[in-house]
């Protein structure tokens, strides 16, 4: 606004401001097909044990990754599971899993390791298939929606490598 | 790339048809969600998308990218997604909203679109998640968390524009 008043451009910006709600309309419409199939497939495919199965060939990993758990009852279960519902994109099934395996790998107080572990790995995305973004970019024209995938799962390999790194450099700063 | 989907889809049909799952019903109850999750958003990006435009028209946006274009050109990364990263940590329906802006300004098969969406894809909410977690574990002190997090965003946007350089030349 104060920069519209400088630049003297205040119809521009009245006249955005009204574009960008129709935006919005378009941007939801857009994508909403898209949405809905993909969520479709996801509850398909947590009702037919594909999810508890990707969450047993993940425990061997995420043993590696969190050895403390193996003394936690529970706790493992909780992370195979917050792991694989997120690498499926089910965000509703991956944070109550994630929250209870938080729950279980609390110091007193305060973060241990291991819960820095986990919300790293939560904040770094590990989607396989990232549909809101594949749809956003189908409603705006791309002619191959999902070519960006290869890139996608390399960028998050690094980022959440580059977190775990981390994760394991400042632990001895922040005691 | 494109056969992903299509395998993906009929894999998942057959799988849960072997297993004696409901296929339809579960399609539609997830649909279901989808919907849910589209007028969950709907509201902020009313917003989000007017006050984008508004600052974007009011020369703001231009300022501000010019201002960091030359810290990220060294790095590798397109001035334009600047606004989206900036939000990205911050707000998942902004994010969204940033991208989308971007992707249609610039086109999804241009370098800068591509970029944009590669990094919503690689990136997370990340204060949201902090504070979802912490939240229900009910801890103060969270230590290394934000640092690590972001560190991790921060290689993720890199890591972005270098991949979409490298597998999209030209």
């Amino acid at each position: 606004m104060l920069f519209g008043l400088l630049t003297g451009r205040m119809d521009a910006v009245a006249s955005a401001a009204l574009e960008g709600a129709g935006d919005a309309v378009d941007l939801c419409l857009g994508i909403a097909g898209a949405i809905c199939l993909w969520s479709g497939l996801m509850e398909l495919m947590r009702r037919s044990g594909l999810m508890d199965g990707l969450s047993r060939l993940l425990r061997p990993v995420l043993i590696r990754l969190f050895p403390e758990s193996e003394k936690i009852p529970g706790a493992l279960d909780a992370l195979s599971i917050n792991v694989s519902a997120n690498l499926l994109g089910l965000g509703n099934a991956a944070t109550p899993a994630g929250i209870k395996a938080a729950k279980l790998l609390r110091g007193e107080g305060e973060a241990g390791g291991g819960l820095v572990r986990l919300v790293v790995l939560n904040t770094a995305s590990v989607q396989l298939i990232p549909a809101t973004v594949c749809a956003l970019r189908a409603s705006a024209g791309a002619r191959q929606p999902f070519d960006i995938l290869p890139a996608v799962w390399l960028a998050s390999a690094f980022s959440v490598t580059a977190g775990l790194i981390a994760e394991r450099i400042l632990r001895r700063f922040f005691k | 790339m494109s056969i992903i989907i299509p395998a993906l889809l009929f894999g998942a049909a057959a799988i849960a048809l072997l297993k004696k799952t409901d296929v339809f019903a579960a399609l539609t109850a997830g649909a279901k969600d989808g919907l849910s999750v589209i007028l969950g958003i709907f509201p902020a990006l009313v917003g989000i998308l007017t006050a984008a435009r508004m600052f974007r028209a009011s020369g703001a946006m231009d300022a501000l990218t010019a201002l960091i274009a030359p810290v990220l050109s060294f790095v590798g990364i397109p001035a334009e997604t600047a606004p989206l990263m900036l939000v990205r940590p911050l707000s998942g329906s902004g994010a969204m909203a940033a991208a989308s802006e971007i992707i249609t300004r610039y086109g999804a098969d241009s370098f800068v679109g591509r970029c944009a969406a590669v990094m919503l894809g690689s990136t997370e909410t990340t204060f949201y998640v902090i504070a979802v977690y912490f939240g229900a574990a009910g801890i103060k002190r969270s230590r290394h968390t934000v640092p690590s997090a972001l560190i991790a965003d921060a290689v993720g946007f890199l890591a972005a524009a270098l991949f979409s350089r490298l597998f999209f030349p030209g």
